[in-house]
């Protein structure tokens, strides 16, 4: 129960006050109700990620290409082969 | 799906494989906390990857394997009552307690409901005024602020048929009881991602210094799993122990602030019992005062309720990591996910299930 994977926000409905601010969140195509309670920041379009109903944060996108890049470097200095096989998603701007 | 395809990248896979092999010079433990993280490890095969000194350890951190059996024993016996409705996730109805468990009692004519959110219960108890309505509260930090935010609500709206069977435990004291273990043979930790989005990773430093292990925040995807041993044997082959943070698109240092301050208001830490280690001190959420009422084992009278282990299964060795699946006896035998004897076959998360799922062929 405490696998979760990113969805993104399509709508928020505050109406129902804050402890209650509820969104319709869309996880590859399935679209289901999440309490955003706890992710007071979060807009529509933001990634989240959900457990039991509740989104517990938003994806950080600026960091969210840093497995690659660690990669990146690692093999850089590990001079390992394959260079022209690049897996880093189109590059994100830094914090 | 985007934040999700690209971490299972074969061939980024690969590179970090021949990273760790690179760096490896000698054997090392490493145990990854949570049972998603198992899960991921045997489902794609990444232990598989690795050098042969990198033994990996299958952690204590599925809820449902841990729950203890007095806990799931109180739940069939609420749930047997005519006038109550008991709510649960749907992966503890075949734990098996003592005697039965919760799908028998279902069988039998007990209003059992499978629900995804504990909000949900609430609206049931909201709809069935002349019947009880008891959701039963697992989990690690993960759950506890939505199980919070349920007992708040019930609480603000003066729900009075509605409690909570509580069962949390809570990580770090865990990720101690086993370091301080004489049989310990933990070196390093990789941590529970989506918990330190909860709670963020304070409470690990004083952890890392103490026992000088390195611990490595680390995520569910294989990528993120790739990553975390390679950051965790760099440090343990350079005799380093320290905090590091492999997931911070999804955690930061702090955790989650609003999710806390509610946690805190509704649940106080209180000694907890976990199935197949024992009782572990300050290891468990219980409700604070003001909240009492909503106890489902007081309200029920079963406060007292106490039961043994059987002794068959071996679950509490895996999970300290002393064993693995295949060295129980009745591994795929007397015990298989329709039949499971003890908790760790019972969920996809538990690593009996995860071995007998992804490795029977072995
Ligand atoms: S295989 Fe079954 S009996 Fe053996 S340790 Fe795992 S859950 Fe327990």
């Amino acid at each position: 129960m405490c696998l979760a994977v990113p969805g993104k926000i399509i709508s928020i409905d505050d109406s129902q006050g804050e402890l209650m601010r509820i969104g319709k969140v869309n996880f590859g195509g399935i679209l289901k109700e999440v309490n955003l309670a706890y992710v007071p920041e979060a807009k529509i379009d933001d990634y989240v990620i959900v457990h039991v109903g509740f989104a517990l944060n938003t994806v950080d996108e600026s960091e969210a290409a840093r497995v690659f890049e660690y990669l990146k470097e690692m093999d850089g200095l590990a001079e390992l082969d394959d260079p022209n096989k690049p897996v880093r998603p189109p590059a994100q701007t830094d914090k | 799906m985007k934040f999700i395809d690209e971490y299972r990248d074969p061939e980024a896979a690969r590179r970090y494989s021949h990273l760790i092999h690179d760096i490896t010079t000698k054997k090392w433990n490493i145990m990854e906390v949570c049972g998603g993280q198992t899960h991921a490890i045997v489902k794609y095969g990444i232990d598989e990857l690795l050098p042969e000194g990198i033994n990996l350890i299958h952690g204590p951190g599925c809820p449902v394997c841990v729950t203890s059996l007095e806990l799931i024993d109180k739940s069939t016996e609420i749930a047997s009552r005519p006038d109550v409705i008991f709510c649960s996730f749907g992966d503890m109805l075949r734990v098996p307690g003592s005697r039965k468990d919760l799908l028998q009692i279902k069988a039998e004519g007990g209003d059992v409901r499978m629900m995804y959110s504990p909000l949900d219960a609430i609206k049931i108890a909201k709809d069935n005024p002349d019947k009880e309505v008891v959701f039963f509260a697992v989990g690690f930090e993960t759950t506890a602020p939505a199980n919070a935010m349920a007992v708040h609500q019930a609480k603000v709206q003066g729900i009075k048929n509605f409690s909570i069977l509580v069962s949390h435990v809570l990580v770090p004291p865990a990720m101690e009881a086993i370091l301080s273990s004489r049989q310990n043979l933990v070196q390093g930790f990789l941590a529970a991602g989506h918990v330190c989005t909860v709670m963020g990773y304070n409470e690990y430093f004083p952890l890392a210094e103490k026992y000088k292990v390195p611990i490595v925040v680390t995520g569910f995807e294989p990528l993120d799993i790739l990553q975390g041993i390679y950051m965790c044997v760099k440090q343990l082959e350079e005799n380093s122990h320290e905090v590091e943070n492999q997931y911070a698109r999804a955690v930061n240092r702090e955790g989650n602030k609003p999710a806390q301050e509610l946690v805190n208001k509704v649940f106080k830490i209180g000694t907890r019992k976990w199935r197949g280690i024992g009782e572990i001190p300050d290891s468990g959420l219980i409700l604070q005062e003001d909240y009492i009422e909503y106890d489902a084992s007081l309200k029920f009278g079963l406060a007292e309720l106490t039961v043994d282990e059987p002794k068959e299964c071996i679950s509490g060795i895996i999970l300290q990591g002393l064993k693995k699946p295949h060295d129980c006896d009745a591994f795929g035998t007397k015990c298989t996910p329709e039949h499971p004897l003890g908790a760790t076959m019972v969920s996809s998360e538990g690593a009996c299930a995860a071995y007998y799922r992804y490795r029977s062929r072995k």
